[in-house]
Parts: C-alpha cells; structure tokens; sequence
C-alpha cells in the first residue's frame, strides 16, 4: 500500500535548511529574483537557494533568495532596490538574525545605471552616470545629463 | 517680493542649463531684467569675455549672444563648427572646458550629445549657459519665448495657448510647455496622430494639474485661443511620403483661416518656418514671430548680466 498523501490533500511547501551565516532576501517582486542574482554575479562558494512566485500576504506572490556565506554590499543593495524596492534583507550570523533591513530609496543613483539613450555625454565622455529618483515605486528616474526620463523595465544596469 | 539687488546676487556665478531648473520667480526675474534691457544701451559688460564654443552649427542662437555680448561692451571668444576645435583631435569636452575657462568670463556652449552643457557646467566653475545640447534644452529660446508672449499680452497667467504641429520631437515646444506648468493656462495640443506629445510630458500636465486638450483638428478650438505656436512638421520624421503628405498642409495658418477666429491673436513660431505660416500672415497685427529674434537678443543680454553679476 501506498503511504503518498492523496492529491487534494498535497500542499506545496519548500523546504530550506537554516542559514548559519549569509542573507536572504525577502519579498522580491514575483518574477525578479534571476534578476537579483545576475546583480549578485553567478560565482557563490555556498548553497543558493531560490523560491519563485511563493504564496505572500503582504504581496500575494513574491521571489526569495537565501545565500550561504555571502553578505551584500550597499552597492548590491542599491541595485537590487531598482529591481524590487520593496526587497528586505536580512543579515544571519551563527543562525541569528544580526540585521534586517529595507533599502532606503535613494534620491539619486550613481554609477549603478547605463544612461540607454545613445546620444547622452555620459555615454561618451568618460562620466560616471547620475540619474535622479522621481518616483521609486513604480520606478521613474531623470537621467541627469540628457534629462531622459527612465521607466521599470527600462533599466540597464552597468 | 525680492529686490533687484537680491535678484542679481542670486543669479551671479549660477548656470543656465535648463528650464527644469529655474523656478516661477526665477523665471520672472529673468523677464524683469529683460525688460529693463529694451532700454539700456549703456556698456555694462564692458571687460567681460564670452567663451562661444559651438560645437555643432548654429547661426541665430550664436549670432544673437555674440551681438548681446558686443551690445553691452563684451567680447566673445570660440568657435562655431567642432571640426576646428581640439575635439577633432579627441579631446574629452572636461578638458575642452577647462582650458577655454582660462579665456573667458561665462561660457556658451552648443553640442550634438544630451547633457554635454550639464557637464561642461560640472567642468569649471564659471558660469555656462546652455545654447542647445542635442534633442535635450534650449533655456534662452523657451525664455524669450515667455517673454514674447508677456510683452504682447501682458501677462504669463490665464491665456488660452495652442500648441500646433510636431509636438513628438519639438525640444521648442516640449521645454515651453513644461516650464509653463509653473503658470496657470490652458493648453491646447493640437498635432497628427502620429505626433502627438510624448507620454512622458503628459503625465507632467497630469501631475502639475495644468488643464489641456489634445486634439487633431485646429479650428475645432480655434475660436477660443490667445497664442497659436506652431511648429514645423519635418518629413524625415515620417518613414512613408504618402503620410507626410497628408499632414504637411492640415496645419497651415493663413489670413482667412486667422480672420474667421476673430479677436486678435498673437503667433509664435521658432522659425525657420517652411509653409506652416503664410506669408500673408506678416503683417498681421498679431504675429510675433520675427519679434521672437529680436527679444531672443534682450532676454540674451539678461541673461548673460545675470550670470556675470553686473550690478547697473
């Protein structure tokens, strides 16, 4: 005899092993978190794990990226905040939480994003990129040199 | 209210980059200033050197600050095509900038790319006025475009503005229409399908709670507006000729299409005008667009004494 649960009693869940030290990112945007790890780069010495489209209250479906023995940047952070501003960032030292943190929006972005608009200076002359924030969430930012106006989705990370 | 010498302490040293920067009584004191110029003839600027650099080709807007500067007793330094300045030797515009400073007092500069006059103002700590950077800003043209419109109805508040003609890709029209959210009109936006406003300067109308109408047809409206400002409609803009045909002429202004509106208009146009006016039109009591070149030259003047500081 079969010991399986009979379907319409199967409930999906996702089982992860507590961190002993690393981050995880909660409450990425459904659909953002291969995004989150291309920022992070692909080169991780611990497990990795992801959950796409998880059941959320707050966000009905939401990503989440715990990684083993990495801690994030500001500089991460700051990018990950375009992609998904409403990311929380917990911080785990010897199974504790040591810090948990959102991202503040920033009033303006340096250096994290490509300028799409070929004709601009910062494309040419040897500028570090500014662009300033008009709205973060849905994003909408002012490239500060040629005053284009960048929406979600158009985004190009440097 | 802030006084004259007020105005003039705020302005010396600033840069004009664009209108996104300067607020309603900027915008105000620029005009104030400007209107005492029509009279002025004394040699303010005497002593004081104008950095001219053009790095793309431009007559009116050069000629019109090299005569402002000359008027009030300056003098002007530069070039007006890129292929004779050190660029051509692949020169970065940083450097450019901070080996012309050590020429001249204030700096003008014209360059193809967006935001080139942004960083040649982050380059030197003298004064840049932005004579056009690509598709981006032109300040002094959205300027003395105001100005043309107080000097000939009196006031920036309360008139009914029609915008006609390309108004996708018209930096003229984009950078007035924004910087006159700071006042209270209403627009009319009147263009071909295919030309409409970007978007992204609608939703600028919407956020400043500016009161607009987007329409095709002009004469629907016609009857109801102080200022027509038209625009040219460029046929490399359309990649089929059957559908610039179509709408080369749907926005021609002429006598009898001005008469049939009645009360006195006044009509701006950025010039240079291809068949978007008619000729018929030049005497008109309210056309103002050959007025537009010469305040171009007061609110230049204004311009260029503000940012030096010059007290008078």
């Amino acid at each position: 005899m079969s010991s399986q649960q009979p379907q319409s009693e199967y409930q999906p869940s996702i089982k992860v092993t507590a961190l002993r030290e690393g981050t995880v990112i909660d409450h990425l945007v459904a659909g953002t978190a291969l995004k989150v790890l291309a920022i992070l780069g692909i080169e991780f010495e611990g497990a990795v794990t992801i959950g796409l489209n998880l059941e959320s209250s707050k966000m009905k479906q939401k990503d989440i990226i715990k990684i083993e023995r990495r801690e994030v940047t500001p500089e991460e952070v700051a990018k990950i905040a375009l992609v998904s501003p409403r990311a929380s960032f917990s911080i785990i030292r010897e199974f504790q939480v040591v810090e948990k943190f959102q991202p503040t929006p920033p009033e303006i972005i340096e250096n994290l994003i490509r300028c799409p608009n070929p004709s601009c200076i910062s494309n040419e002359d040897r500028v570090e990129t500014k662009f300033r924030v008009v709205r973060i969430d849905p994003l909408h930012i002012r490239c500060h040199y040629c005053e284009r106006s960048l929406r979600k989705g158009e985004v190009v990370l440097l | 209210m802030s006084t004259q010498a007020d105005d003039l302490l705020a302005f010396a040293e600033r840069d004009l980059i664009s209108m996104r920067d300067v607020s309603r009584d900027e915008i105000n004191a620029f005009l104030d200033m400007a209107e005492r110029f029509e009279s002025l003839t004394q040699p303010v600027l005497q002593g004081k050197v104008l950095g001219s650099l053009f790095f793309e080709p431009s007559t009116r807007t050069r000629l019109s600050f090299s005569a402002a500067m000359q008027r009030l007793g300056g003098s002007v330094v530069g070039f007006a095509d890129a292929k004779v300045s050190s660029t051509a030797k692949g020169e970065s515009l940083h450097d450019s900038i901070r080996v012309v400073e050590n020429y001249c007092d204030i700096i003008l500069i014209r360059h193809p790319r967006e935001g080139a006059a942004r960083l040649a103002a982050e380059s030197t700590r003298l004064p840049v006025i932005n004579a056009g950077d690509g598709t981006n800003q032109h300040p002094t043209q959205t300027l003395l475009d105001l100005y043309t419109i107080r000097k000939t109805r009196g006031r920036l508040d309360n008139l009914k503005i029609a915008f006609i003609g390309d108004l996708k890709y018209s930096r003229t029209v984009h950078s007035l229409i924004e910087t006159l959210t700071h006042f209270d009109n209403e627009l009319f936006l009147v263009s071909p399908q295919s030309l409409r406003m970007p978007p992204d300067f609608i939703d600028e109308l919407d956020t400043r709670g500016t009161v607009y109408t987007e329409d095709e047809d002009f004469f629907s409206i016609a009857s109801d507006v102080d200022v027509i400002y038209t625009t040219r409609i460029q046929e490399e803009r359309f990649p089929d000729p059957v559908e610039y045909e179509k709408v080369k002429n749907a926005y021609r202004i002429d006598r009898a299409a001005i008469e049939r509106i009645g009360a006195e208009v006044t009509l701006l146009h950025p010039l240079p005008r291809l068949n978007e006016i008619s000729t018929d039109l030049d005497d008109y009591p309210g056309s103002a667009y050959f007025d537009q070149a010469r305040n171009g030259l007061t609110v230049r003047k204004a311009v260029l004494s503000l940012l030096l500081g010059v007290k008078f």
